[in-house]
C-alpha cells in the first residue's frame, strides 16, 4: 500500500488554453473546441491519434458526451470528471494515470466551464435535494474567516494584514497585466484594492477571484514516447490529490489558519517528486488564489516558508515575478477568473509556457530551475479537496 | 416563537410530560398541514403524543386553553401569532408578535400546580367587527362603536358567569388582565369589572403590542410570573385570585388561584425580563420582514425547496438539533454522523441533544451576497460547552458589536421559504444579558 506516484513515466507533449473572460460569443462547445484544437496542434496530432479523453467540468454537462459531441469523437472512451474547483486537475490526473497504466498510448485532458451563461454573480453550484440544514454561505464568506484567525494567531495587526492581502492581489494583477490570455489585464494599486467594497467579512471585491469562461487542455503520452511529439516535453514528477472529510467544519481543533488537505497533498507530491526544498528547487508555482488569504496560507501549507512567516515573505516580495519563488506568474485566479473545470489546466499551461520559455517576454522567468508546481483546491476551509502537481523539463 | 415559548414552558416544568400539544394561531405558516407538528418535533415529544392546530381565529388561543382546562391529562397549549397590518395603519402600530405556552395538568411531582383553575365563563355572538379574507395580510374593521357596544355587553355577561362559576366576587379578584383586538372595548370593559383599585394588570399593548391569538395566554403567563416573583420576594402570598378576560367574537373569562408552589418556581425568561431587553428594529427592516417591502435580492439563485423526504429522515437533527457523540472518542458530530471523524467507529454513536447547549464564537463573518430573508447573513463558528462545533447563522445579532468569545444559544427559526415549504432549522443567538430575569 502506498502512494507511489508516476514520476517521469508520463509526459505532457501538447497544451492549449483559451483566453479567459466574458466570452459572450462563445458557448461551452466553442471553448472546448478552441482549447482542443490548439492542443492537438501543439502536440502535432489529430483527434484520431488520441486513445482516451477526460473532460473536467463542474456544470458544463454530464457524461463523456459533453466532450465527444463537440469534438465528434467516434467510439472513444470519454469520461467526465468533477472534483469541485480542482476538476481540471482531476482530468489531467486521470489521463496521466491511464497512460502510466499502459492502457492507452495517448490521452487527453480537457477542462472547461461556461460560467457566464448563468446570469448570476459568482459561482453557483446547485445542491442536490436536501434537508435544508446545510450552510448556504458564499465561498468568500467561508474564506473570509481565515484572515482574522491568521492575524490573531501570528500577531499581525489589522493594518499589516490589509497591506499583506493587498500586496498579494496587486502582485497577481501585475502579472496578469502581462498575460494576453488573462481576463483582467490592468495593474491595480494597493490603494484601489483596499478601497474596494466589502463582499464578506473583511474581504473586498479585489480580495476575490472573479469568474470567467474558459477552457484548457493537455495531451499526455508515455515519457519514452515524448520526443516523438515535442523537443521540450514536461515530465510529470508528481500528482497528488486528497479529499477532506469535512471534519474541519465541526472539529473544535481546527483553527482556520491552515488547510490540512493542502499540507497533505504537498508532502505527498514532494515525496513522489523527490523534492526536499521546494522554495529553492521550484522555478515557479501556480496556486489556487481564490481569495487573497488563501494564497497567504498556501505559502505555508506548500512549504514555501515557515508557519507564521508568509505575511512577511509576501511583503518582502519573495513571491513576486522577480522574487525568489514567483507565485502565479500568469496572474492567477485573480487575473483569470475561475472557470471551475478549466483552472487546474490553465495553471499547468503556465508551467508549460514558462518552463519551455514561451511566456510573453515581460513575464518570462529567467531561471535555471526546471521544476514547476501547480496547486488547485476546491471547497472551503475545513472541507476541501486539494491537488498538487510537480512537473519538470528534465527526466531524472 | 411557538417552539421558543414551549421550550421555556417545559424547561420551567421539568416533570411535565405532555399527552397532547395544541397549537393556536390566527396566522398559520401552513394551511391543511398541521403547524403543531413542527413544534412537536422541535420539542422531541414522543410520537404517541398528538399535535393539533387551533387555527384561523383570534379566539383560538383562548379556546385551546379553555378546552385544556375543561379536559383531562397534561396538555401543552401553545399560542403564537404574528400580527400584520398595512404600513401606517392602526393594526401595524398596535400589533405585536408573540407566543406563549402553558402546561395544563393536574399537578404532579416535578410539575406542581402553580395556579389552580377556579372556573370561567363565556359569551358568544355572531357579528362582524374585524375580519380578514384568507391569504390577506390586512384585516378590515367595521366602524368602532358597534363592536364596542357588543363587546361591552358580551364581556359583562361572560364576567358574571365566570365569577359565579369560580365562586368569587369581583372584589376578591387580586389581578385581572383584559385584552382583545378592539382597544376601545377593552378599555371600557376594564373600568366596569368592579375589581379593586390596582387589580387591573398591564395588558402589554405598549410593551409587546397586541399579539392576537397569543396575547391572552401571554398575559396569563405574565400574571403568574409576577405572582411568582412576588412570592419569592416575600411581598405576595399564595391563594391570590387571577382573572383573564379576552374579547374576540364574544368574551371568555378564566379565573385561577395561585398556589404556594410559585415561591419555588423559577421561570426561565419571564415576559417582563424579555420586554426589558428588547432592541430597536429599523422600520425598513421590519417592513421587509413582513413582506411589505421587497428588498433587492442577491444576484444569485434563490434557495431550492427543502426535500420532504430528506427533511423527514433527518428530523431529529433538523427539528431537534440532535447530533451524535462517538461512544469511544466522545467526539460530537453536528450533524449526526454514522462514521466517526476520530478513530474508526461505525454506527457506535449516541444521540446528543444540542438545542439547550450554549457555545462560544470562535470566529465569524458577514456574508453580503448569500441569500437570507434578513440579509446580510451573520455567520459564526461556534464551539459548544461540553463538546461539538457547528458553523451557523446568527440571528437577533448586531454584527458591529459581535466579537469572538461571545456566548451563543440556539433558537428554532425559519431559514427561508421556497415553493411554500418553510425551511425550519436552528440559528444561533447571542445570549442576552438580563434575559433570564436574574431569578435563577
Amino acid at each position: 500500500m502506498g502512494s507511489h506516484g508516476i514520476r517521469d513515466r508520463v509526459a505532457i507533449v501538447g497544451m492549449g488554453c483559451t483566453a479567459f473572460g466574458e466570452r459572450w460569443d462563445k458557448g461551452f462547445d466553442d471553448l472546448v473546441i478552441e482549447a482542443a484544437q490548439d492542443t492537438f496542434a501543439s502536440a502535432g496530432v489529430t483527434k484520431h491519434d488520441v486513445d482516451a479523453f477526460w473532460i473536467g467540468t463542474a456544470q458544463g454537462g454530464m457524461s463523456g458526451i459533453t466532450l465527444a459531441r463537440p469534438l465528434q469523437l467516434q467510439g472513444k472512451p470519454v469520461t467526465r470528471v468533477e472534483n469541485y474547483c480542482a476538476t481540471g486537475s482531476e482530468a489531467l490526473r486521470a489521463a496521466a494515470y491511464a497512460v502510466a497504466s499502459g492502457a492507452y498510448d495517448v490521452a487527453m485532458a480537457v477542462g472547461a466551464e461556461k460560467v457566464k451563461d448563468s446570469g448570476y454573480q459568482g459561482l453557483n453550484a446547485a445542491a442536490p435535494p436536501n434537508d435544508g440544514t446545510a450552510r448556504t454561505l458564499t465561498a468568500a464568506a467561508m474564506f473570509s474567516m481565515v484572515a482574522p484567525a491568521y492575524a490573531a494567531k501570528y500577531g499581525v495587526d489589522d493594518e499589516q494584514m490589509t497591506d499583506v492581502l493587498a500586496t498579494i492581489a496587486a502582485k497577481n494583477h501585475y502579472n496578469g497585466a502581462r498575460n494576453p490570455r488573462a481576463q483582467f489585464r490592468r495593474e491595480v494599486t494597493k490603494e484601489t484594492i483596499c478601497a474596494s467594497p466589502r463582499v464578506a467579512g473583511g474581504l473586498g471585491v479585489f480580495d476575490c477571484a472573479g469568474v470567467a469562461d474558459g477552457a484548457a487542455a493537455a495531451i499526455v503520452v508515455r515519457a519514452e514516447d515524448a520526443h516523438r511529439y515535442t523537443d521540450r516535453p514536461l515530465y510529470i514528477k508528481a500528482l497528488s490529490f486528497a479529499a477532506g472529510s469535512g471534519s474541519g467544519l465541526i472539529d473544535p481543533g481546527y483553527d482556520y489558519t491552515h488547510f490540512p488537505e493542502c499540507e497533505t497533498t504537498a508532502a505527498d507530491a514532494y515525496r513522489q517528486a523527490g523534492l526536499t526544498d521546494p522554495r529553492r528547487q521550484l522555478a515557479m508555482a501556480e496556486v489556487h488564489d481564490c481569495f487573497t488569504p488563501t494564497e497567504l496560507v498556501l505559502m505555508e501549507d506548500l512549504g514555501f516558508c515557515e508557519r507564521g512567516t508568509a505575511w512577511k515573505e509576501v511583503l518582502a516580495g519573495t513571491f513576486a515575478l522577480d522574487g525568489e519563488l514567483p507565485v502565479n506568474p500568469d496572474g492567477g485566479l485573480k487575473s483569470f477568473g475561475h472557470p471551475v473545470g478549466a483552472s487546474g489546466l490553465r495553471m499547468m499551461f503556465e508551467c508549460w509556457l514558462q518552463l519551455r520559455g514561451e511566456a510573453t517576454p515581460e513575464r518570462q522567468l529567467r531561471t535555471d530551475r526546471t521544476l514547476a508546481l501547480t496547486h488547485n483546491l476546491g471547497g472551503y476551509p475545513g472541507e476541501m479537496v486539494s491537488f498538487v502537481s510537480v512537473v519538470g523539463t528534465e527526466p531524472t | 416563537m411557538g417552539v421558543e415559548a414551549a421550550r421555556l414552558a417545559l424547561r420551567s416544568a421539568p416533570g411535565a410530560a405532555p399527552g397532547t400539544v395544541w397549537f393556536a394561531t390566527a396566522n398559520p405558516a401552513y394551511l391543511d398541514k398541521t403547524n403543531g407538528t413542527a413544534v412537536h418535533r422541535a420539542l422531541r415529544l414522543p410520537g404517541e403524543v398528538p399535535a393539533y392546530d387551533f387555527g384561523g381565529a383570534l379566539r383560538s388561543g383562548t379556546g385551546a386553553l379553555a378546552a385544556a382546562l375543561a379536559g383531562t391529562g397534561t396538555v401543552l397549549v401553545v399560542a403564537a401569532d404574528r400580527r400584520d397590518g398595512m404600513p401606517t395603519g392602526g393594526d401595524e402600530a398596535a400589533g405585536g408578535d408573540a407566543a406563549a405556552a402553558l402546561v395544563v395538568a393536574d399537578g404532579a411531582p416535578g410539575a406542581p400546580l402553580l395556579a389552580e383553575h377556579l372556573g370561567g365563563g363565556s359569551a358568544t355572538d355572531e357579528f362582524v367587527d374585524r375580519w380578514r379574507a384568507p391569504g390577506e395580510q390586512r384585516a378590515k374593521l367595521w366602524e368602532e362603536r358597534f363592536g364596542e357596544t357588543r363587546y361591552l355587553a358580551l364581556g359583562a355577561e361572560a364576567w358574571a358567569r365566570g365569577l359565579k362559576d369560580a365562586g368569587v366576587g369581583a372584589e376578591e379578584i387580586d389581578r385581572v388582565a383584559v385584552t382583545g383586538m378592539h382597544g376601545r372595548a377593552v378599555k371600557s370593559l376594564s373600568g366596569r369589572l368592579g375589581v379593586r383599585d390596582g387589580a387591573l394588570a398591564d395588558d402589554l399593548a405598549d410593551g409587546v403590542g397586541q399579539s392576537g391569538a397569543a396575547h391572552p395566554l401571554l398575559l396569563l403567563a405574565a400574571l403568574i410570573e409576577e405572582e411568582a416573583a412576588g412570592q419569592a420576594a416575600g411581598t405576595l402570598g399564595a391563594g391570590r385570585v387571577l382573572a383573564l378576560v379576552h374579547l374576540a367574537d364574544g368574551a371568555d373569562v378564566v379565573i385561577v388561584r395561585t398556589t404556594a408552589e410559585l415561591a419555588r418556581w423559577r421561570p426561565d425568561r419571564p415576559v417582563a425580563a424579555q420586554v426589558a431587553v428588547g432592541a430597536d428594529l429599523p422600520y425598513g427592516t421590519f417592513l421587509s420582514w413582513r413582506g411589505m417591502l421587497t428588498l433587492e435580492p442577491p444576484r444569485r439563485p434563490g434557495p431550492e425547496r427543502v426535500s420532504a423526504t430528506a427533511a423527514w429522515r433527518s428530523e431529529d437533527w433538523k427539528f431537534g438539533f440532535v447530533g451524535s457523540k462517538d461512544r469511544t472518542s466522545g467526539a460530537v458530530h453536528l450533524p449526526p454522523s454514522r462514521v466517526s471523524m476520530e478513530g474508526d467507529a461505525v454506527d457506535d454513536m449516541e444521540p446528543v441533544s444540542m438545542a439547550d447547549a450554549v457555545g462560544t464564537v470562535v470566529t465569524f463573518t458577514v456574508d453580503r451576497m448569500a441569500y437570507s430573508p434578513s440579509p446580510p447573513v451573520v455567520f459564526a463558528v461556534v464551539d459548544f460547552d461540553g463538546g461539538g462545533r457547528f458553523p451557523l447563522e446568527l440571528t437577533d445579532v448586531d454584527a458591529e458589536r459581535l466579537a469572538t468569545g461571545d456566548r451563543v444559544e440556539m433558537t428554532f427559526r425559519r431559514l427561508f421559504t421556497a415553493d411554500g415549504i418553510h425551511d425550519y432549522f436552528w440559528k444561533g443567538r447571542p445570549v442576552r444579558v438580563g434575559a433570564s430575569g436574574g431569578t435563577g
